[in-house]
């Protein structure tokens, strides 16, 4: 077993470094629904961390605690050695953790550009009235943004629509529009709500291909859900099993693999 | 053909993120700057500048403001009346309290004291959204005029219950009051007009716009990438209450000369202006000119072709405004809820093909 | 007992009538939200507008005299024959029903699927229209309108709190009579809506209106069928209304009187309505009767919205409107 502060490589040679966050006996109820009940796992540095499980299992619902959405009734947070104290949602964003949705959640509204923009809200420090008058940190820190942000759509490979309205991108281009504004927050955490659901095969590829990248080139730490039982055991160094609400299983994608309960899980049990 | 954007490169991200990145448009902006500093003043005379000029640029402010509120930040005000109240008794009441100091400052002063009003109801569209939040701002509203109806310290104790505009010069030339020349007016509220675009377009394009608008297309999930929705939408109410006072006070001190809440900042005032960004276009800067300019023009000219010259009762052109304004949102809403600005920029689109097909 | 107990008193029924018509109001208002995710700004005009069509058509006004005039020099002005109260309350209601197809057609079709703060201005320009419409049609100066409802102070009413308190409460008969047509009509909706199997489509149209469709409801009949329900709602409060005070613009206001009603109440609940119109009638007459003399009076004009914003603060979903899990 490894100590919280240990670190090691991989095969395929990254550095998997100390524990980041850890989840302690996390239980979330909505009424009287439990959608977590006492779940506590870790995240270490640079890792790829999925969590699995079928549907309804609370996968979610635990991305949603991690990025600060829903306050758990028990248990404790820790990110970076320290106690979460109950924070809103932007609060934890700012301690570098992003996200992707689920349902695809960008603005509308919006070009490409400007949503990708957005996701620069912290590292933006002019105020209102350097704003107003474009004078002083104001125009800097747009170009500075602006260089970070053009990186990242380099990255993406999604130039040529840098400047169109998001309502009127395809699906696919979508997901990666989301990724790019989550990236270009540069998180220490990156949290994917299934960002391969609703794909095809060769989008897959892609978007597993970026995930990749992400990962080896920026060092993000990512947690990521995901139904696609082949990416995930693919991409990911090691995985939380979920199901009704609790962990079944939790380790490498070999580990998982062979555990009885998660095989249970996914493919049913004889009840004789 | 007539409008070109191809071989206009930017080598940097600064020019990039000019206010007309476009170098035709560029010097369109210049020659309507142009025109309305140096050419306007010199042709217009009193029937222009309180017909069309003055309340086209009053509203302009207003509707900008309001746009800010509502086109960028999704929040729908109906209590812009009541805050255009606020801007016009703030500037009587700093106008007789400190005459000696400048006019200007009074404009901007009632600016500020609106923003903190707009504030103070703003506070509930944390909790409240949607039209909930429109009816409540309805609250505002009624609350304010009653107010400035019935607690006599804001209209200074007069008979009347009305605020008069004291006379107040810039540079020793009359701007309110009585005596004032058409082209003072005009110029005086042509360089608030002018600042005001300015701020709006700068806050817009940047950070700040880019929270506000991401608040409008999906709070939640602008909270959960780090935007804090308390500071977004109060900096939204706060400028857009900046905004609309400012216009309530030069629509107040400038244009009417003499006001009371209930007649001149009623309920159709906030939904003249609503109807102004719609029409004009919902979050864009110049659709609020163009929605302003709409407005105003529209009963002027209904007054001139169906009175004037059809010899029309004059209330049957007052119904038939009605009639015409109410089906435009409708239709505005229904064919293009962008607006004005968004068939400018599919003219344009046209324009710049033009006359290829492709 | 002091007298200023009995003024309150008598205050507060007046309060509560008037929130029996307030909630009639609110009603409309529900019954088209319910239906179809519209919050019906023009609620207020519409009861103008059926109660122009009501005058209008009793005294055999000849529609649209003042343009036609206008137009080819004529001097029209009346068919010159009256029409009984029964017979003009029908075909208004019909003008009503025409009314709502109309809106259907030509506007709110072409708007499914918006959001509800488009569909809310879309709301706000119908009212505009139908209030110069109204005008254009019926012209614009005050008008009386007598279907034959009893006015004036109800004298047993006042003989017997006279006997009981020394002092006889004044309450008009035509608040008696408005309130108890207002609780029929209120009863009756709900019945409807709860019971028949019409009320069930519209509720269920309410819910999910692709799921709706998929058994078979016709949503253009439900749509149709509600408005007209709302209007029916609004010619039932344009009679009240108008009786009482004359048939003029400021009629259209009593959409504004029910608007903190629904906040107060919830978009969605029909006991919210009734209960919020009551609340909201008897606060702000007893605000006005207590803390009105000091403060300058008319306190009317803003009681209630004030009192509906501090409420939402705590309760965002109203008395009785669900409350609100987000999701992402």
């Amino acid at each position: 077993m490894l100590d919280a502060s240990d670190s090691y490589v991989t095969e395929d040679g990254r550095t998997i470094g100390a524990v980041v966050m850890e989840m302690k006996n996390i239980t979330l109820r909505f009424g009287g629904v439990v959608a977590i009940k006492d779940i506590s796992f870790d995240i270490r540095e640079g890792e790829i961390r999925a969590i699995i499980g079928p549907n309804g299992a609370g996968k979610s619902s635990m991305l949603n605690v991690i990025s600060g959405f829903y306050n758990p009734q028990e248990g404790q947070v820790f990110y970076k050695g320290k106690q979460r104290p109950q924070m809103r949602p932007y609060q934890v964003a700012r301690q570098g953790i992003a996200r992707t949705f689920q349902n695809i959640a960008l603005f509308e509204g919006m070009t490409v550009l400007d949503n990708i923009m957005t996701g620069r809200l912290h590292h933006t420090k002019a105020n209102i009235w350097q704003q107003a008058f474009w004078k002083g940190k104001a125009e800097a820190e747009e170009v500075a943004n602006r260089e970070v942000v053009e990186k990242i759509i380099d990255f993406l490979e999604i130039q040529s629509i840098r400047k169109t309205p998001v309502g009127r991108l395809p699906y696919g281009l979508k997901k990666r529009v989301e990724l790019a504004r989550a990236l270009a927050a540069e998180p220490s955490i990156l949290l994917l709500d299934e960002p391969m659901a609703g794909m095809n095969v060769e989008e897959k590829e892609d978007m597993s291909r970026f995930i990749l990248d992400v990962n080896d080139e920026f060092g993000t730490t990512i947690a990521l859900i995901e139904h696609d039982m082949g990416v995930v055991m693919d991409l990911s160094d090691r995985v939380v099993v979920m199901d009704y609400g609790q962990k079944i299983g939790d380790g490498t994608p070999d580990e998982v693999r062979n555990n009885q309960a998660v095989i249970d899980a996914y493919l049913g049990v004889a009840h004789d | 053909m007539f409008y070109r954007e191809a071989g206009d490169f930017k080598t940097s991200y600064r020019e990039d993120n000019q206010t007309f990145p476009i170098k035709f448009d560029r010097y369109r902006y210049y020659s309507v700057m142009f025109a309305a500093f140096a050419v306007v003043p010199f042709l217009i005379n009193d029937y222009w500048v309180n017909a069309i000029f003055l309340p086209f640029l009053i509203y302009s402010i207003a509707a900008i403001g309001l746009n800010i509120l509502t086109g960028y930040c999704g929040q729908v005000s109906l209590g812009t009346g009541g805050f255009m109240a606020v801007g016009a008794y703030g500037c009587y009441k700093l106008m007789t309290a400190f005459p000696e100091v400048s006019i200007l400052i009074h404009v901007i002063l009632a600016g500020g004291v609106t923003g903190m009003v707009c504030v103070l109801f703003g506070l509930p569209s944390l909790r409240i959204k949607g039209f909930y939040l429109a009816v409540a701002t309805l609250a505002a509203q009624f609350f304010l005029v009653w107010l400035f109806n019935r607690v006599p310290w804001f209209y200074n104790y007069s008979a009347s219950g009305q605020i008069n505009a004291p006379e107040r010069t810039i540079f020793g030339i009359a701007v309110t009051g009585p005596n004032t020349q058409a082209w003072a007016t005009y110029l005086f509220c042509l360089v608030i007009v002018t600042v005001c675009a300015l701020v709006a377009r700068n806050l817009t394009r940047g950070m700040q716009g880019r929270q506000w608008m991401a608040i409008r297309d999906m709070d939640i999930a602008a909270e959960i990438i780090g935007v804090n929705p308390l500071k977004a939408k109060i900096s939204a109410f706060a400028v857009s209450g900046f905004f609309v006072g400012i216009a309530g006070a030069l629509l107040f001190a400038v244009y009417l000369g003499a006001a009371e809440a209930g007649d001149s900042f009623g309920i159709t005032k906030s939904f003249l202006v609503l109807f102004m960004i719609i029409i004009g276009g919902l979050g864009s800067i110049f659709g609020s000119f163009a929605g302003a300019a709409f407005l105003v023009l529209l009963p002027v000219f209904l007054k001139n072709v169906l009175v004037g010259w059809l010899g029309w009762p004059t209330d049957m052109a007052a119904h038939l405004e009605f009639i015409i304004v109410g089906a435009l949102i409708v239709i505005f809403l229904i064919a293009e809820p962008h607006g004005l600005a968004q068939l400018w920029r599919v003219a344009k689109e046209k324009l710049r093909l033009w006359p290829f097909p492709h | 007992m002091p007298d200023q107990l009995i003024f309150g008193m008598e205050v507060f029924l007046n309060g509560l009538m008037a929130g029996v018509l307030y909630a009639l109001v609110a009603l409309g208002f529900v019954l088209i939200y319910k239906a179809s995710g519209i919050f019906n700004y023009a609620q207020g005009v519409m009861a103008l507008f059926s109660a122009l069509t009501l005058v209008g058509i009793m005294e055999g006004q000849i529609p649209f005299a003042h343009l036609i005039n206008a137009i080819f020099g004529t001097e029209l002005h009346h068919f010159g024959w009256h029409v009984p109260g029964i017979l003009a309350i029908v075909l208004t209601m019909a003008v009503m029903v025409l009314l709502a197809i109309c809106v259907q057609k030509f506007v709110f079709r072409h708007l499914v699927g918006q959001e509800p703060i488009i569909l809310f201005m879309a709301t706000i320009g119908l009212a505009y229209f139908l209030e110069g419409v109204g005008d254009l049609m019926w012209g614009s100066e005050i008008k009386k309108l007598d279907v034959g409802l009893p006015q004036g102070i109800n004298l047993a009413i006042d003989e017997t709190t006279f006997g009981w308190f020394g002092y006889g409460f004044f309450i008009d008969n035509l608040d008696i009579v408005a309130t108890i047509i207002a609780a029929l009509l209120v009863a009756v909706l709900v019945i409807f809506a709860q019971y028949t199997k019409q009320g069930r489509a519209m509720r269920a149209v309410a819910d999910d209106h692709q799921a709706a469709l998929s058994v078979g409801v016709s949503l253009n009949f439900i749509w149709v069928m509600v408005w007209s329900v709302a209007g029916f709602v609004a010619l039932v409060a344009g009679i009240m209304w108008g009786t009482k005070s004359g048939v003029q613009f400021s009629l259209s206001l009593i959409a504004l009187k029910a608007l903190p009603v629904l906040m107060l109440g919830g978009f969605t609940s029909i006991p919210g309505a009734i209960v919020g119109g009551l609340i909201i009638g008897v606060g702000e007459k007893l605000f006005e009767f207590a803390i009105g003399p000091l403060v300058g009076g008319a306190t009317e004009n803003w009681f209630a919205y004030v009192l509906a914003l501090i409420f939402l603060v705590f309760r965002p979903q109203g008395l009785f409107g669900e409350k609100i899990i987000e999701r992402v």
